[in-house]
This record gives structure tokens, sequence and C-alpha cells, in this order.
């Protein structure tokens, strides 16, 4: 196998962790953290958007892509299944935290546990029956599942219809950091702070036994199922899992919108989310990150493309599946490793 | 229906039928010049009309899933990537091509100018048989006759049938991979297009984004029918109009789509080879 050198953030990365000992480790963790949780007051630079504030735009698109990037990374990247019904789960956390937030006294942080445990019941649910099929026709029944929901949601009356949910309650606020709309720093830093969570929820999942397991699925489910791993039950807590993500992300995403409509919930939501996932590198976490940011900034940056947004992320689709499948960060580093390590052996 | 042949879902077959639409449309109302409220041709002339109106929708559609087929599948089938990326591949090309519309039309829906006459031939049990109805009826059962030869008799169909049961084995028998799946597209295409000339025909009116209900109820059929099986989605067809129809009469229309959701999920998890059909289960990596 020929091994590039060049053009390859992955591996630069990936060596620098792999030759730092421990307080290096945490010096890096630590200073990139400050360093992302400073972005907020960044706006005044070239950063800055025409349009919404800055510190919205980093809150939403950027940070709740990022979040639900993760999420829906669990379940492509992971194990190789396609979801484009993503949005539904999201939608879930969101209707969860719109209804109890405006019929009971519950807050933010009560309706969270709620809303995710919904979001996994959905994701249960539909994955029991279309998790034995093949990945085409997964994608088009979750595709079929996210336009239900969303559906159900313009058409019932506890949802409220097409007239949406207004009134969400902001979520309380912690000591001395207050959630406002005008300054949403603070909802920067909670979304910061679940995504550091998923973050490494993932990366201990990752090197477990679930890791494998989905490893496993997505290179041969067929050699995987004779090889004892129990592959229904792997892919159905992956597909929970990324739906409990999405979910997580709909709660906070309510309250911070105040306003929640069934229009919000479409299957472009769920395209833009796997535009994200791809264009930054399937199953790898810091590419999907940074795929996520730069599809979720750019629009609100460029006036051009937000008219065309749909368009340039199916484009982006396109041309990354067939010229860098992999991503702008591919996961090589690991294939690698051990390749190299059975030359040696 | 003829991509059950190539084991793959062709994800952006519903915008090819959307641009077959259009492509009906623009035969009638710019190059013939008819408008909303000119009358209806008649004689000659409306044979001409339909006739150059198929012809177009035809041409359209074949040509928008060769491209297809060339710009989203040709490169990563030469690659030997998984089905994933394929499958992302077509997921965003048919983006591209709705969106693609959606930015031309101004998000609008477009009305197409009435060129047949909608004459109504006469009643059964108290419903109306109107001509386009009826054409419609007829032409589907002739292109259904038609696939149905082509694949079983035609040199051509031969092939396709080899590439869809084994690919490498194909090859080695000396089968131009390439130009078999380029021609599958074509004819999935052309066949397309002469059902969005159809459906035209009888609803005079296309938007960007009718692809996307037509492919939903498309797939839906072909799945209850059987992957794979063109008299399968035949079947499967009529007993999901039946089935829409049912549902917006007893729970409402609005309901319509989740019924048939719910049915489809129902036939997956009880009867997963559709009620005519080979296995989809099987794991094709």
């Amino acid at each position: 196998m020929k091994i590039r050198n060049y053009w390859n953030l992955r591996d630069f990365g990936a060596n620098l962790w792999e030759n730092a000992g421990r307080p290096v480790r945490v010096a890096i963790v630590l200073i990139s953290i400050v360093l992302v949780g400073l972005l907020p007051f960044t706006g005044g630079s070239f950063l800055a958007t025409p349009i919404a504030s800055f510190d919205a735009v980093l809150v939403y698109p950027v940070g709740m892509f990022v979040l639900m990037s993760l999420g829906l990374n669990i379940v492509v990247g992971k194990s190789g299944m396609l979801d484009l019904g993503y949005v539904a789960f999201f939608a879930i956390g969101a209707y969860t935290m719109a209804i109890l937030g405006t019929t009971t006294k519950l807050n933010t942080w009560e309706v969270m546990p709620i809303g995710i445990a919904l979001s996994m019941i959905a994701g249960v649910l539909l994955g029991i029956p279309t998790l034995r099929l093949r990945g085409d026709y997964l994608a088009i029944v979750t595709l079929g599942f996210g336009e239900i929901v969303r559906l159900v949601l313009l058409n019932s009356s506890w949802s409220k219809g097409p007239n949406g949910i207004a009134n969400v309650p902001m979520p309380p606020n912690i000591g001395p950091l207050k959630f406002e709309l005008e300054n949403q720093k603070v909802f920067f830093w909670v979304v910061m702070a679940m995504i550091l969570l998923t973050i490494w929820m993932i990366r201990r999942l990752t090197v477990r036994r679930p890791g494998r397991a989905w490893e496993a699925i997505r290179q041969d489910e067929d050699a995987a199922e004779l090889m004892g791993v129990p592959t229904l039950k792997y892919k159905i807590w992956s597909f929970t899992l990324g739906a409990a993500v999405g979910g997580a992300a709909g709660v906070l995403y309510a309250s911070k919108n105040l306003y929640i409509a069934p229009e919000m919930f479409t299957l472009n939501v769920s395209i833009l989310i796997l535009a994200c996932v791809v264009f930054g590198g399937i199953g790898n976490i810091w590419g999907v990150v940074i795929g996520a940011t730069i599809l979720g900034y750019l629009p609100d940056r460029i006036r051009f493309i937000s008219d065309a947004r749909l368009l340039v992320f199916g484009l982006v689709l396109v041309i990354v599946m067939n010229f860098r499948p992999d991503g702008l960060l591919p996961r090589k580093k690991r294939e690698k490793a051990i390749v190299k390590k059975e030359a040696n052996a | 229906m003829v991509y059950g042949v190539l084991r793959m879902i062709n994800f952006a077959n519903s915008e090819i039928f959307m641009w077959g639409t259009f492509g009906t449309i623009i035969t009638s109302r710019d190059i013939f010049g008819y408008t909303q409220t000119s009358a209806p041709a008649t004689g000659p002339k409306l044979a001409l009309v339909l006739i150059s109106q198929l012809l177009m929708s035809m041409a359209v559609a074949g040509l928008t899933a060769v491209f297809v087929e060339y710009v989203a599948y040709r490169r990563l089938r030469a690659k030997g990537t998984n089905r994933l990326a394929t499958l992302i591949s077509a997921i965003g090309i048919s983006i591209v091509l709705s969106e693609l519309m959606r930015l031309l039309t101004d998000s609008r829906p477009v009305g197409s100018p009435r060129v047949l006459e909608k004459i109504i031939l006469g009643e059964v049990w108290g419903a109306n048989l109107r001509l386009d109805t009826i054409i419609t009826i007829f032409a589907a059962a002739g292109i259904y006759f038609l696939l149905e030869r082509f694949v079983k008799l035609s040199r051509m169909g031969k092939a396709i049938r080899a590439v869809s049961m084994n690919e490498d084995a194909a090859k080695l028998m000396g089968v131009n991979l390439n130009r078999v799946i380029t021609t599958t597209f074509l004819v999935g295409g052309l066949a397309t297009g002469a059902a969005a000339f159809f459906y035209i025909t009888v609803f005079e009116y296309t938007k960007f984004n009718i692809g996307f209900t037509m492919g939903m109820a498309a797939f839906t059929a072909a799945v209850l029918g059987g992957i794979g099986n063109i008299r399968g989605a035949f079947y499967g067809g009529l007993f999901l109009g039946l089935l829409e129809v049912y549902a917006s009469a007893v729970l409402g229309t609005q309901w319509k789509a989740v019924t048939v959701f719910i049915v489809l999920v129902l036939v997956l998890l009880f009867k997963p080879n559709g009620l005519f059909g080979e296995a989809v289960q099987t794991t094709r990596a």
C-alpha cells in the first residue's frame, strides 16, 4: 500500500499525539478547549457573518451541526449504515422540550434526559424491523421515517400542527452565566460541553467491544456474524446512540430557538448533516468536527452559498465521494498502523 | 423497475422523472406555443404534438439517466468502492438535480397547457372513463409488455440479466460491463420519461419536488411486489394505489403517506421478500 505523507493532517496530528507524554496531552487538550471556548469573542474580526450575529451562528448552525454530525457518524461512519432520517430524532428531542417546557414546570436540564430517552425509544422501535435490511433499503426506510415524523407533527393537534410551538422556555441560568437571546455565548459553551461529552463517549466506545463490533459490521457484516458478533444487537445500539445525540441536540435547539415548527425538520436537514459527515471524513471524529464546522459556517459567511445551500451540499456529496471518498481527514492512521504492525511481526 | 435488475436502487430516478415532466411541458408550451387558455389540439396536429412530447420527455429523461450514471456511478464502480459510497454519491446527484430545477423555476409549480381534451367516454359503475386515463392505462400495460420482452428476449436483455446475476462472471464471459449498465440506465430513463409524459397529460402540473413523493410511492410499490420483479412491481403499484385511496377515505388525506409507510415497514418485517419477490435481505457488502 502506498503511504502518502503529503496533505494528510490526520497523520500529523496523530503522530504528535502518540509521541507526546501525558502532561503534554493534557496541555494540548486544555489549550484547545480554551481556544475554542474563546471563539465567540472573535466576532469582530474577518470571521464575522454579515446577517446573523456571530455568536448565534456559532451555536446554530455550527455547533448544532457538529453535535448532530457526531451522532450521525456513529451510525454512518462507525457501523456503515446509511440513515437518511436522522432529523426525526432531532425533531423528537425538540418537540419533547417544547411540549414539556410549555405545559409543565420542568426546565431544559430536566427535560434533556426525557428527550434523549424518547429519541432512543424511537430509535429502537424503528431499528428492530428495519436494521435487518441492506444499505439502500435501510436508507429509504429511514428517509421515510424522517418524513413521517414530520407529517405526524404537521397534522396532529397536540403538536399544534403547522403553527408550531412558541414560547419554549430558555434554560435556567447557571450561577453567573445567563442565557440571553442577544448574547449566545453561554449557549455556545453548553453546545461545546455536549460535543466534548459526545466525543468522549464515542472514543471510549470505539476502543471497547461495541467499537470493534461496529468496525467488523462495517467491513463485512456476514463475516462479523459468522465470528459470533451479534450484529443486529450492535446495529440497534449504534442506531440508538446516534438517536440519543440527535435528541439531545433537539432539546437544546428548541430551548435556544424559543419556537419550533414542523417545517424546521425536513429531509434537507438530514442531508445537510450527512454532507457534513461525508465532507469531513466518514468515521473520523476530528474530520467530522472540521467538516461540520466548515459546512455550517460558510453559508452564513458567503451570501451566495446560502441561497443555493442544498445544491452546494449535493455537489459536495458527489464530488467528495468520487475524488476523495475518505473526506478531508481520512481515517487511515489506524488501518495503516495495523499494516505496519503486521509487517514488523 | 429496471433498477431491480442492477440490485441497486437508483435514488436519482425520481428526479429523472421530474426532469421528464419538465421536458414534456417545454415541448408543448415553448416549441408548439400552447398556453393555458388555448384550445386543445385536434386531428393530426394532436398526434404530432403528443408524440413529440412523448419523445422529448423520453429523450430528456434518458439523457439525464445516462448523465447520472456517468457522473455518480461510473467512477465509483471502476474504483470498486463499497456500496455506502455509491449510495451517498447517488443521493448527492439527486439533490443536485432537484435543487437545480428549484432554482430554475423559483420553487413555483408549473402548469401544463391542455393539449389532449379530456373527453368523457362513458360511465362504468358510476366512474367516469376519461380518454387520458384510459390511454395511460393502456400505455402502462404496453410499456410493461415491452420491458419484459426486452429483458427476456434481446441480446442486451440477456446481458443485463447476466450482469444482475453475477457481475464478475458476466465480465469473464465477455460482457462489456460499462456498456450494459449504461444501457440499463438509458432504458430505465426512457421508461421513466414515458411515465413522466403520461403523468403530465393526466395531472397537467409539475413542481421541482414531485420526484420525491413519487419516488417514495414507487419504492413502496416495488417492495410490496418484490424487488427485481417487474410483475411484482405492477401488482404492488395496483395494491398501493387502492390502499392510498382507502386510507384517504377512512383516515383523511393527510394520513395517506403515514399509512403507506406503516404498510411498508410491516411488509419488510413479516414478508421481506415482498408479495411476489425474491429475497432482498441478503447482504452484499
